[in-house]
């Protein structure tokens, strides 16, 4: 006679389907930080990659009066760097940006955006000026043109004047062996 | 020097929670009094340190200490006073040391309040919530860390998220984390209980204010970022179904179902195992909500933070945590047979209809919610559920509890004939419907969510009213705290679904190009556009719009919606102008500029909008007064029997 051992039993299985439930849970919650890890999954392509650069005129950091068109940089790539002194971000960049420069495998310009004129000098007098040219736009009125949310950003652009790639966040050393130089060495191949 | 101390002040706290989980669990267990003794100033011990880690960070933020990297992202010279001690919690860092430092208060609070309780139970209970200290201690220190310096020091920070610079911001998260957070108390009786191996009544009485006392507050915190979502996000909406909405959604429906299991079990001992299980769930979903907010692993508009190594830190703490609990739980849980026998139709019946409701309502939610995230796991795509989903599924759930909600008070336990609550309510059933039709016939559109709010409203108000009348006309029945603040806040429910529903059917919104001095008529109401202006705030530009509102051809107001631009980021928002109103808001919002002088305007009129939060209001009100029923403070007497 065993009845009443069943329900007993019975129940003793359903204590541990909560656990089961969580168990589920868990595993769905792992697989989403697996896929969080991609930085692609999130990452929106920029709609501007494979179309010609915005045209722009835009003036130049430590020169008063000259305006430097899009025109004017056309014929050779170049990796435009969106950066602030207002930008903490950038600070930890600036090094790794630095040695990218010192390479001069391509022009490296520098895209000062919202920034005060007197800060921006200041901030590269103190962290080294690794830009071969520096535009600014301090109402960000042409950042907008390029889509661009904050910085640092980063910007290739080859030599027909369309942008090839781009970054969003620092630059790593890793972001610029992986990502960017296979992406310039196709540039210069053509 | 001050933020490595504030660094030294958080390691050590995290060495006296794991002093405070180990000592007394252990001594408990094996009745080693000492041991059992440190549980008390290890909590204090620990409030103190992880406060002063709070205070040195705001003196960081208060000071414009760049040096500070966490500082200087979220805030910068031009910011106003008042932000820069709310900025503290503006981002990653700072939520989480507030998370531990309200958690800190809550142990505190229980270490001071439970003087009357066994050692051995007090003991297990801060253990417990030691235990979880550890957890987000370690999560701060290792992942997190709100001091780490920036050297050299920048010149100036960047801003505080322009979203937060905001009245309702300031106080919207410290609220739901006293929620959250306050849902650790019953959930580590709960696990003390298991442990124990004998689940009391008395622990149950002493645990239930506090289950108010946080539900009180995480539905404040919730109502208050839905205020926040309706006048500073633009659109006019309150409530989005977004994954960060649902995250403290979800705690709040579990903790709705607990309040009421909670008082099952405690006046007639049944649904033991399920109360526990639900103190265990709640607490759960909270650090579910922490971790699919922290984590990134769900985006939505309010992803401020995204980390993977976050989310998998959280991720194993949850594991221990959650798993660990229901190991225990699926070990030690007590039997159903305990408890008081009921028949079919009885207050028990209808108060595990309320949980059956409340909890599948939180399914729901979870399930709509991870929902895009098993999609994209199983490689079926980027799918959103979206409110057309949680908002038929809610509704569907949600009917039969405002059917049933009058009931409940007017019935008795264990047994009650059918007929006599439903004599006592079938005038005032009869009442609402007739106000519906009303409704239904007068509302010049959305007849049905107007109908519907209105019967709802009008049975669950009158219904709830009808049982007040019943205690106060009899002499010899007593009309506790406890059943006022059930008033209250069964009051607050017909309050809310006046709002929500009302707004849902009688919206009336526009969206027009205008020129200065262009009129256009909404709803009765002419608003006459009178140009937009530039002004300088303390760190933003401004678009400052105005709009001359007529009623009945008469000036009624004069309203300023803006846009502004932050100075740093270069974040453009929206700021609504909002006329309050108790029966409508009138809500501006500024457009595009569209050349010329015009601009594209929207115009919203909300019926009913402010009832929503009310509602809420009332809610709190009644998980506060609740609380101070002095039947909870009573440890040593066995459970009242029930009047009949």
């Amino acid at each position: 006679m065993t009845p009443p051992a069943e329900p007993a039993h019975k129940s003793n299985a359903m204590r541990w389907l909560p656990l089961a439930a969580f168990g589920l849970l868990a595993l769905l919650l792992l697989a989403g930080v697996i896929l969080s890890r991609d930085g692609n999954r999130e990452a929106l392509p920029s709609p501007l990659i494979g179309k010609p650069a915005p045209a722009f005129e835009l003036p130049v950091l430590h020169e008063a009066g000259r305006l430097v068109t899009s025109q004017e940089l056309a014929g050779a790539p170049y990796l435009l760097n969106v950066w602030g002194s207002w930008c903490p971000e950038c600070r930890v960049e600036h090094p790794i940006l630095t040695k990218f420069a010192e390479s001069k495998r391509v022009r490296v310009i520098g895209y000062n955006l919202k920034d005060e004129h007197s800060d921006a000098l200041r901030w590269l007098e103190q962290f080294g000026n690794p830009y071969w040219l520096v535009l600014t736009d301090y109402t960000g009125e042409t950042a907008i043109d390029w889509g661009i949310y904050g910085a640092p950003e980063t910007f290739l652009v080859d030599g027909d004047g369309i942008i090839r790639w781009k970054h969003v966040g620092p630059m790593s050393e890793a972001t610029i062996r992986d990502e960017l130089l296979p992406v310039l060495a196709e540039v210069e191949a053509r | 020097m001050l933020p490595e101390l504030g660094q030294v002040a958080l390691i050590l706290a995290l060495l006296i929670a794991a002093l405070q989980a180990a000592l007394p669990l252990v001594g408990a267990q094996r009745g080693i009094a000492p041991w059992m003794a440190i549980a008390r100033p290890a909590a204090y011990v620990q409030l103190l340190l992880v406060g002063l880690a709070f205070a040195i960070l705001t003196y960081g933020f208060v000071d414009q200490d760049f040096s500070l990297r966490y500082v200087a992202e979220n805030s910068n010279s031009l910011l106003p006073l008042a932000y820069r001690y709310t900025a503290v919690w503006g981002a990653h860092e700072g939520s989480l040391l507030l998370w531990a430092l309200v958690l800190a208060l809550w142990t505190a609070a229980v270490a001071h309040f439970s003087q009357r309780l066994p050692m051995p139970v007090i003991a297990r209970v801060l253990g417990v919530m030691g235990v979880v200290s550890v957890g987000f201690l370690a999560f701060l220190i290792f992942t997190s860390n709100p001091f780490e310096r920036l050297l050299p020091a920048v010149v100036e920070g960047r801003d505080l998220n322009p979203l937060l610079q905001d009245p309702g911001m300031i106080i919207h998260p410290p609220m739901l984390y006293f929620g959250y957070v306050g849902f650790a108390v019953p959930f580590a009786f709960a696990i003390a209980a298991l442990l124990d191996g004998k689940v009391d009544a008395r622990w149950l009485r002493w645990t239930r204010p506090w289950t108010n006392i946080a539900w009180a507050f995480l539905t404040v915190g919730i109502a208050l970022g839905s205020w926040w979502a309706y006048y500073e996000l633009g659109w006019g909406g309150w409530w989005f179904w977004d994954p960060v909405e649902n995250a403290s959604f979800m705690p709040w429906l579990a903790g709705a179902a607990l309040l009421h299991s909670q008082a099952v079990t405690e006046k007639r001992g049944s649904f033991r195992g399920w109360t526990l299980l639900l103190a265990i769930a709640t607490f759960s979903l909270s650090l579910l909500g922490t971790f699919l907010v922290r984590s990134g692993v769900l985006t939505s508009v309010h992803a401020f933070a995204a980390d993977p190594t976050r989310g998998l830190f959280i991720l194993i703490f949850l594991g221990i945590v959650i798993g660990g609990s229901l190991v225990l739980y699926a070990l030690r849980a007590p039997g159903e047979e305990d408890g008081k026998s009921f028949e079919p139709y009885s207050r028990e019946t209808l108060l595990l209809a309320n949980n059956l409701l409340l909890s599948t309502a939180c399914a729901m939610v979870l399930l709509g919610t991870l929902y895009p995230l098993l999609a994209d796991a199983l490689e079926l795509g980027k799918i959103s559920v979206g409110p057309p989903y949680f908002a038929l599924l809610f509704t569907l759930l949600m009917a039969p509890l405002v059917l049933l909600l009058p009931f409940g008070p007017v019935t008795r336990w264990q047994r009650e004939q059918v007929s006599k609550p439903l004599a006592m309510l079938l005038p005032w059933a009869g009442l609402a419907l007739a106000a519906g039709v009303l409704a239904f016939f007068f509302a010049p559109q959305g007849s049905w969510k107007v109908a519907a709010g209105v019967v709802g409203a009008a049975w669950i108000g009158a219904g709830t009213l009808r049982f007040v009348w019943s205690r106060l006309r009899n002499p010899g029945s007593r009309f506790t705290a406890e059943m006022l603040g059930m008033t209250l806040a069964h009051l607050g429910v017909a309050v809310f679904l006046v709002g929500a529903l009302l707004v849902e059917g009688l919206n009336v919104q526009r969206e027009v190009a205008v020129k200065p001095g262009q009129t256009i008529e909404v709803g009765g109401y002419g608003f006459r556009f009178d140009g937009v202006e530039q002004r300088q705030g303390p760190n933003y530009k401004a678009d400052y719009g105005t709009v001359q509102v007529f009623a009945d051809g008469a000036p009624l107001v004069l309203m300023h919606p803006e846009k502004r631009a932050y100075a740093s980021g270069g974040q453009v928002l929206t700021e609504a102008a909002i006329e309050r109103g108790f029966t409508r808001d009138l809500y501006v919002a500024l457009g595009e500029p569209l050349g010329g002088g015009a601009w594209a305007l929207r115009v919203h009129i909300k019926p009913f909008v402010r009832w929503i939060w009310a509602g809420a209001l009332l809610m709190m009100f009644g998980g506060l007064v609740t609380a101070t029923d002095r039947r909870f403070r009573r440890v040593d007497t066995p459970p009242r029997e029930v009047a009949r």
